[in-house]
């Protein structure tokens, strides 16, 4: 009940960045959206499991800096290879190990490889990720340990 | 004649407005010339990333403290979000139906495919 209160809290402040009209009838049609967003989301099973009860978000932000900076990396990376004579590419399958144990860390941890440009997620198993690689440099393991450990320290919200 | 903040505005907006266009062109450049589908995936995460988010930085510059620029801002957030969701959904799409690379340097990938070609698998992994 509580997080039902929260979350359509969120959207109707959502609502209000986007729409920024604080006139009756935009308000009333923002109020009826935001509840019949609450009910699909209910119907969909969001708040029956017990996935990310208390998100630390210090960890999240922290993590979308670095994921920023990472991102970066890659692009200028992948932008070399574009631009060079002859692009040079290894392209790969890997398996990637996934220690998270939560469906929240996973998706972050998949949508972070995905993210950056050079490595696409393509399958997902129990404790692992099939990962599609454009070069030997985008497919280093230890990168992808690294990455790993910080998912799951944002995950659990614990160094 | 326009103050320091401004002249400092436009720089900066400049200059994110030059990266993204470069990262655009570059990330388009990618899918004409990379070989493939699978590598042209990648061209695809230029544009989607690099070149999207910093175009809407550079009009964020632009707006100011307004209510546009917190529009933006959240729309990059979601985009960050989104694009490689859609990005899966299409490698993971073309994986299942057969589609590989022209050459592979390393092949992991036979020991998923039993449990993406089996649907009940497929509904049960994600129940814990």
């Amino acid at each position: 009940m509580a997080r039902s209160l929260i979350f359509l809290l969120a959207l109707a402040a959502l609502w209000l960045a986007f729409s920024g009209l604080l006139m009756a009838m935009p308000l009333i049609l923002g109020m009826l959206s935001c509840l019949a967003c609450l009910l699909v989301s209910h119907r969909m099973g969001l708040f029956d499991h017990k996935d990310m009860q208390n998100p630390n978000m210090i960890r999240i932000q922290s993590y979308l800096g670095w994921i920023t900076l990472e991102v970066i990396k890659a692009n200028i990376a992948v932008a070399k290879i574009i631009l060079s004579r002859r692009p040079q590419i290894d392209q790969q399958f890997i398996r990637i190990q996934s220690s998270q144990k939560t469906g929240f860390g996973r998706a972050l941890f998949a949508n972070s490889i995905t993210l950056t440009p050079g490595t696409v997620t393509v399958e997902t198993a129990n404790g692992a990720f099939l990962v599609h690689a454009l070069t030997h440099d985008a497919a280093s393991l230890e990168a992808f340990a690294a990455m790993d450990r910080r998912v799951t320290a944002t995950e659990t919200g614990r160094k | 004649m326009t103050g320091w903040p401004e002249l400092l505005r436009d720089i900066a907006s400049g200059i994110a407005f030059t990266g993204g266009s470069a990262f655009l062109l570059i990330g388009a450049l990618g899918l004409l010339r990379l070989p493939d589908f699978w590598s042209r995936l990648h061209a695809a995460g230029i544009i989607d990333t690099l070149g999207a988010e910093l175009m809407l930085v550079g009009m964020m510059f632009q707006a100011g403290w307004s209510q546009a620029t917190v529009k933006l801002a959240l729309l990059g957030l979601f985009i960050a979000i989104t694009s490689p969701t859609a990005t899966h959904a299409l490698a993971n799409a073309a994986f299942v139906t057969g589609l590989r690379p022209a050459r592979l340097a390393k092949d992991e990938s036979p020991s998923f495919i039993p449990v993406s070609s089996t649907i009940v698998k497929t509904q049960g992994r994600d129940e814990q």
